[in-house]
């Protein structure tokens, strides 16, 4: 099997294998106070200062959580209940206060009193944000009193900061701002220091979602001005189901979870061997980190020509196919900069993105539409939407993503098997919107 | 053949996937997103009833080690099977949906699509069976299981749609060795219960659906002789039988219990009438289609020199060779689980016209009429206008669509001259 879907989850080398099933030996919970528990905390803590190594934080500042997602949900459901719990804090780093976990939950009750009383209902969020993060702050819009103010993005997908000063007004009914560090769809970065700072002149607290872009590119040091980083194990070649928040110093966060108090805004065990396995997923991405990424953008560079070759009518979408159709060698520059490495979506017109992705499945190639959480039942993508494209060419999407092991083979595979799919989905296409047979004349 | 298994999540499109496997094909199975649930968030919309469904499909799929795809065809399952029975019941007709669905959608859309990715056939979990006459020509017959057939709501399927449709479970002989196989074959569907009514209607009140969707108003309820009886709250919330619910404020003559004869949408009117008026002799429909070779091609009859479409019935549906057929012998059936009548049909002036040899209850328009020789399906209309067995000469009755020329009172009368 070709794996193109690295952004999907990305294969767990065998060294963090090796690491991960050492560590699942251990007897012990690292919350116990024998010897045994010692031990197992003394995994995990190891794995938390590296990790926090890896953002330039402390280890305090890191909380592990169940994967990416709770991590989101944590930082947004968190941070808009601290910030409306009258709770100091929340604000820019360096505001000062305790590192305690704020509040028991009693302000997420969510009864209408409670709604009615919230100071700062506004949650800023760009329109191109993961699911995990648009559901958040829709659940926190139908039931906690927030209301939402929608961020434009540009034809790239980048943040509009324009559009993010025009939302923040005085930011004083403002409870957070959430952004994603690298769009998971089209792979372009996001302007995560500007609008930190943006946000921090009015007292305004960033979390940035950066799951897609933590091991691909440095987010360290992490901006001033940003409260809270999601990132996940296994977009790295670290397990599934282990992520983490980094949660600076000041910042607090109501705690989605209740029981035991074991972190910092979490209760639940600590998972001490999924914690020794993404440090070193963590650590490798890290140390590899330039290797890496110029090995990926010489293949997204040769795929993308490959592409602009064989299927003329696909159009390349984001920074990195931006790239591929700029003229300028200085702006060419200006876009790498703008995008991770090892991605590349493209839109095939009259064609629909999950026939082109069967079709190569058939083929022994593994790539994707776009979230793999919308698998299943393909919806055009708010991604692609936001970005201006019509439904119709937003159904089209494919989103091809490479990892370290991709190999200048694999790539050729796939040039070679796209252009009998293009043209099959296209074929599809039409008899899906409009079909011939069981019709009468 | 590469083929495209359509898997509902339910034990018959399971064991159908395994036999086409079993088969030697290379199968694809398939779900079909047929229904999107509203949300206010994002509609994480899946299935065509629940994902329950779906995950049933997939585990399937998984036990028998074949690929296993999502097709999303809800927008199309909308506007061609959702919005299509609001339609025909806004305009007083009664359609069939699970029919609409299969030859517009399983047939039609989905085929296509496998098609033109490059599959061969769809298989499907149908109680049907096709078998192929000595030129290859493929032929629609009901299943073995007389119990479980469903040919009637293929009864639509053309000659192409035909030449790419596989029903592995046609000549099963029962229900319950289907779900033997399906419990030896290891799914977990095995005993999962038969689905029923209208998928898209899940809690099975149809009546209240449709009062959500059609703006009910208040009319006349009348008898045959135009006379206002009553009064109703919305005339489409009728289907022609009904008995209960009619709350009449004026008693028969007779004294005895009326029924819903007919429902006139445009005047928004109600006509009631004692049981034997719902008794029909004939029926018609100009939307007909052969299931295969049409009866001239199959022998079963003929083309009437004399009675060949005059220029007037260019408006024809049908294909030139088979307006004006001669009569011949067959049966009908109206519902998916009625009991087949004996009749007569023929083509004249563009509607396939069927005469049956003793009386047919509670026939309305927008049914589907499937016609059969023997256990094979020779074709199907959809009822434009049925004609009273009380009546005395043949007349329009009901549908707005209704024919009014060529209304040949020879075409009434029995033929019979059918080859069978």
């Amino acid at each position: 099997m070709i794996y193109l879907d690295h952004a999907a989850t990305s294969p767990m080398p065998l060294e963090v294998r090796e690491a991960y099933v050492e560590a699942l030996q251990l007897v012990g919970n690292p919350s116990s106070i024998h010897a045994a528990g010692q031990h197992a905390r003394a995994v995990l803590d190891d794995a938390r200062v590296r990790i926090a190594a890896t953002l330039g934080i402390d280890a305090i500042e890191l909380t592990f959580t169940g994967g990416g997602t709770e991590a989101v949900n944590l930082a947004i459901k968190g941070l808009y209940w601290a910030r409306n719990a009258g709770v100091a804090g929340g604000g820019s780093a360096g505001a000062g206060s305790s590192s305690h976990a704020a509040g028991d939950g009693h302000a997420a009750s969510g009864d209408h009193a409670g709604v009615a009383a919230r100071t700062r209902p506004r949650i800023l969020v760009p329109r191109t944000e993961h699911h995990a993060a648009l559901d958040a702050v829709e659940w926190l819009e139908a039931h906690e009193g927030a209301t939402l103010t929608w961020l434009e993005v540009d034809e790239l997908g980048r943040l509009s900061l324009d559009s993010l000063r025009d939302a923040l007004g005085d930011g004083t009914d403002v409870a957070l701002l959430t952004m994603l560090h690298a769009n998971n769809e089209v792979g372009t970065l996001q302007p995560v220091a500007e609008a930190a700072a943006l946000a921090a002149a009015v007292g305004v607290p960033v979390h940035v979602d950066a799951i897609a872009a933590y091991g691909q590119v440095r987010i360290d040091p992490l901006p001033h001005g940003v409260s809270a980083v999601s990132i996940s194990a296994h977009k790295i070649g670290g397990p599934v189901g282990v992520g983490a928040l980094a949660l600076r110093r000041g910042s607090e966060v109501v705690p989605l979870l209740h029981g035991g108090g074991q972190q910092r805004g979490r209760s639940g065990t600590m998972d001490a061997a999924g914690a020794a396995a993404f440090a070193i997923a963590a650590e490798r991405a890290h140390a590899e980190l330039d290797d890496r990424a110029s090995h990926k953008r010489m293949l997204r560079e040769r795929l993308a020509e490959g592409i602009r070759r064989t299927v003329p009518s696909a159009v390349l979408r984001g920074a990195a196919g931006a790239i591929a159709v700029a003229t300028d060698p200085a702006r060419a520059a200006e876009l790498d900069a703008l995008a991770l490495p090892g991605t590349l979506h493209l839109t095939v017109p009259g064609a629909e993105g999950d026939s082109l992705l069967m079709l190569l499945d058939a083929r022994g190639i593994a790539v994707s539409t776009g979230s793999a959480c919308q698998a299943g039942v393909p919806e055009p993508s708010h991604v692609l939407l936001a970005m201006g494209l019509s439904e119709a060419d937003a159904r089209g999407a494919l989103r091809i993503t490479l990892g370290p092991s991709t190999t200048v083979d694999e790539i050729d595979a796939l040039l070679a098997a796209l252009p009998e799919a293009v043209e099959r989905a296209q074929a599809a296409g039409l008899a899906g919107q409009v079909p011939r047979l069981g019709r009468l004349p | 053949m590469r083929v495209v298994a359509a898997m509902s999540g339910g034990v018959d499109s399971a064991v159908a996937a395994a036999r086409a496997v079993d088969a030697g094909h290379e199968v694809v199975g398939v779900h079909l997103a047929l229904s999107r649930m509203p949300g206010t968030l994002r509609t994480g919309s899946r299935g065509c009833c629940t994902i329950e469904d779906s995950l049933d499909a997939r585990r399937a799929a998984e036990k028998l080690g074949i690929p296993f795809y999502v097709w999303d065809f809800s927008e199309r399952f909308r506007a061609d099977v959702v919005d299509d029975f609001v339609t025909e019941y806004s305009s007083g007709r009664t359609p069939n949906p699970c029919m609409r669905c299969n030859e517009r959608i399983k047939f039609a859309a989905v085929l296509e699509k496998a098609l033109a990715l490059g599959f061969d056939a769809v298989v499907t979990g149908h109680y049907a069976h096709i078998v192929s006459d000595a030129a290859g020509n493929r032929e629609l017959h009901r299943a073995s299981d007389e119990a479980k057939d469903q040919s009637y709501v293929l009864g639509v399927l053309t000659t192409e749609q035909l030449a790419h449709a596989m029903f592995p479970l046609g000549t099963t002989p029962s229900k319950a060795v289907v779900r033997a196989e399906a419990a030896e074959r290891g799914f977990t569907v095995a005993q999962k219960p038969d689905s029923h009514d209208i998928c898209f209607i899940p809690d099975g009140d149809t009546r209240g659906w449709l009062a959500d969707r059609i703006e009910p108003v208040e009319g006349a309820i009348i008898d045959r002789s135009g006379a206002t009886v009553g009064s109703h709250d919305g005339a489409t919330s009728f289907t022609v039988g009904q008995r209960r619910g009619l709350n009449l404020g004026v008693p028969a003559p007779d004294g005895r219990p009326r029924f819903v004869l007919e429902v006139r949408p445009r005047t928004n009117e109600v006509v009631v009438g004692p049981r034997e008026a719902l008794a029909i002799r004939e029926l018609a429909g100009q939307r007909f289609t052969w299931a295969g070779l049409d009866p001239v091609a199959s022998g079963i009859t003929q083309v009437d020199p004399a009675r060949v479409a005059a220029p007037a019935a260019s408006s024809s549906t049908a294909p030139a060779a088979t307006d004006a057929l001669l009569a011949f012998d067959c049966h009908v059936q109206v519902r998916a689980h009625a009991d087949p009548v004996p009749a007569v049909a023929h083509v004249a002036g563009g509607e396939l016209i069927v005469s049956v040899r003793e009386p047919l209850l509670g026939v309305a328009p927008g049914q589907t009429a499937v016609i059969y020789v023997g256990t094979r399906v020779l074709g199907q209309c959809t009822i434009d206008r049925t004609v009273s067995a009380d009546e005395p000469a043949r007349a329009a009755t009901g549908a707005s669509t209704a024919p009014a020329a060529d209304s040949d009172p020879a075409s009434a009368t029995l033929v019979g001259s059918a080859a069978l």
